[in-house]
């Protein structure tokens, strides 16, 4: 088989010394020799090809490289290996500007800048991307014809129908989880029978709704994001424009109203879970009956707290739809970009269903809505 | 050591389900050439490319690259026969998270991890060269770039490993005139230079003129034909008489005659196109 690459070094008479080169000087088998020659010190004014059997660009490079730092003569090259000099001597005539790389705080500074420019421009965006939502709707009911009502139902479907599973069973653990801690808390006081309120304001008012709507940002504000962008990867939503479609009628429109729609609907269900969760719980631990249970909770559970839930839930289904859709349009690029949207989308989406649901509980307390 | 044949393909079978791709096919690659396949749409071109290099299970037959059996080969498997060809992907393919000078040392890192920083840049640096894009580029990241120079960023990274075998996978297409035929010229003093062999799927006839020392024609499920453009036109297929008598196929002959009687000066510069 092939020799590796190797080299020696020989004095000429006239002083400075002739590089001989043998063996294969190819990409497998250089070896070490590229640190070896570039730490070469002595005073080479020739290089000697003959004896090498082998040579590819990587050798070639290699050797080109010695012998431009050092000033020497190539010579017993063979035609293979004056064509492959050649050709790589090329890239002298061009050079590669070295990365741009200023100081470290220079570029703290500009990231903190960039970030405070991007976090306007985005939140501008945003406002101008609601605006066209806003006005798509209108238009939408001003010509039901062009509404896409095959759309809507097929997000009903993955947004609503495919979440129940998911959602139901996590609402019943919760609605357990919150029946156990406060039969656990309660009992100190001998007041167990209180947990049943817990269970019926809590879920109602707080935690289905805003569970519900954490799963559906996780599960289908990520997947309009996705969807979206990797439409915008692809060409497709500038095809749409092209064609006369408008993006936020075909695209925005449709999700928002199912999660609007679904919202609802699954905190319902999410929080009948809870209350079934819980109420199996204090059936076994408790020894609270069924028809007691749910006696007691129709007492101590006011109806306003069902309908708290209630306007809650399609404000966070639309926040959740638009921030999808929003982030899935901010693509643009590569496909590192789709995943990067796909997290701000959910990330933004909890954290304003939080913010929104803080202002809401202080809302609705205020107009006496206890 | 030297076998005649770098591919050789026996018996391939390939199919999606009910639809037959191909159906006992042969094709062979000699050593330094630039094998050229053609076929309309759909015939299972690029079925064949990805069944050599290992992207596709074939059905039955047997693909010797390098005169070792790729079939049934793991992901892991077979890296010294990996190591010896690059892939030129239709679109580039070029990692879009990566400048082109990362792209072009993915392999470099992958396969010889002892490399210094130094040698990888500039390994890089030449290789962006003789793929003729501008040294600028090197910095650049694939969306930056645009579909020709993709293409080239592309090329950079398939001769990454001085491959001795090349897959480009239409290569020109969506490229302008020019640009297809400086690509074509780049392909063929690559090979000439760096003493490729070159398997090629094209739409383009004129790179089939061009460049090409043989052409296999896909039809019917199989290589229909192989050899150099003047054995092919002998031949009577009602495909091949309508590929290459068609109203393209004639223009891109009258173009390579013309070329031909006047021959232009040979400037064999790879990167200078």
């Amino acid at each position: 088989m092939a020799n590796a690459a190797e080299f020696l070094q020989e004095d000429l008479a006239d002083g400075g010394q002739i590089l001989c080169l043998s063996g294969s000087f190819t990409i497998a088998l250089i070896g070490d020799i590229d640190g070896r020659l570039r730490d070469l010190s002595a005073d080479v004014r020739k290089i000697d090809l003959s004896a090498v059997e082998h040579m590819d660009t990587v050798g070639a490079w290699l050797v080109h490289r010695t012998a431009k730092a050092s000033g020497a003569e190539i010579m017993g090259a063979g035609k293979d290996a004056s064509r492959l000099l050649q050709a790589v001597s090329g890239a002298d005539q061009t050079d590669i500007p070295p990365r741009p790389h200023p100081p470290s705080f220079e570029r703290f500074l500009a990231e903190v800048g960039h970030s405070v420019v991007i976090s306007f421009t985005t939140l501008l965006q945003f406002l101008g991307f609601v605006g066209q939502v806003v006005k798509a709707s209108f238009i939408l009911a001003m010509n039901p014809g062009r509404f896409r009502w095959h759309a809507v139902v097929q997000h009903f479907d993955m947004v609503g129908v495919r979440a129940l599973g998911i959602i139901g069973l996590m609402s019943f653990l919760i609605g357990i989880v919150i029946a156990q801690q406060g039969a656990v808390q309660l009992r100190q006081f001998g007041a167990e029978v209180f947990t049943i309120n817990l269970i019926g304001r809590l879920t109602f008012r707080e935690l289905g709704i805003l569970m519900t709507a954490i799963m559906v940002a996780g599960r289908s504000g990520s997947a309009f994001a996705a969807q979206i962008g990797t439409m915008k990867i692809t060409e497709e939503i500038d095809a749409m424009r092209t064609i006369g479609v408008v993006p936020a009628e075909a695209l925005v429109v449709p999700r928002v109203i199912a999660a609007v729609m679904m919202m609802p609907l699954l905190g319902i269900f999410a929080s009948l879970m809870s209350v079934i969760g819980g109420g199996l719980l204090c059936w076994i631990v408790l020894e609270i009956p069924p028809a007691t249970f749910v006696q007691r909770l129709r007492e101590v559970t006011p109806m306003t707290d069902f309908w708290i839930g209630m306007i809650k839930a399609p404000v966070f289904g639309a926040i959740i739809a638009m921030a999808g859709c929003f982030q899935g349009m901010q693509v643009h690029g590569n496909a590192e970009q789709v995943g990067l949207k796909t997290t701000a989308a959910v990330v933004q989406a909890i954290f304003l269903v939080i913010v929104l649901d803080a202002f809401f509980a202080i809302f609705f307390s205020e107009i006496g809505w206890n | 050591m030297d076998q005649p044949n770098i591919i050789s393909v026996q018996g391939l079978c390939n199919s999606f389900g009910e639809q037959v791709i191909h159906q006992d096919l042969n094709l062979e690659v000699r050593r330094g050439e630039i094998l050229g396949v053609v076929g309309g749409s759909g015939t299972g071109k690029s079925v064949l490319m990805r069944s050599i290099i290992g992207l596709q299970e074939p059905v039955a037959g047997k693909i010797r690259v390098f005169d070792e059996g790729m079939i049934g080969k793991e992901e892991d498997e077979a890296s010294d026969v990996r190591r010896r060809w690059g892939v030129l992907f239709q679109g580039g393919a070029l990692f879009s998270t990566l400048t082109v000078a990362e792209n072009v040392q993915v392999p470099l890192r992958e396969f010889y991890p002892d490399f210094s920083k130094a040698l990888l840049d500039e390994i890089a640096h030449y290789k962006i060269y003789l793929s003729g894009l501008p040294a600028d580029a090197a910095h650049k990241f694939p969306s930056e770039l645009s579909g020709g120079m993709r293409k080239r960023a592309g090329l950079a990274r398939a001769l990454a490993m001085d491959p001795e075998l090349l897959f480009l996978d239409e290569p020109t297409a969506g490229l302008d005139p020019i640009g297809a035929a400086n690509f074509d010229n780049l392909t063929r003093d690559l090979k000439e230079t760096l003493g490729l062999t070159v398997f090629l799927i094209t739409h383009d006839l004129d790179t089939l003129y061009a460049i090409c020392d043989r052409v296999a024609v896909l039809a019917d499920q199989k290589v229909i034909a192989v050899g150099a453009i003047e054995e092919l036109l002998a031949i009577d297929h009602p495909w091949i008489n309508e590929y290459f008598s068609g109203p393209r196929g004639r223009a891109a002959r009258r173009g390579h005659d013309k070329h031909n009687n006047n021959p232009q000066p040979e400037l064999h510069q790879p990167g200078r196109s």
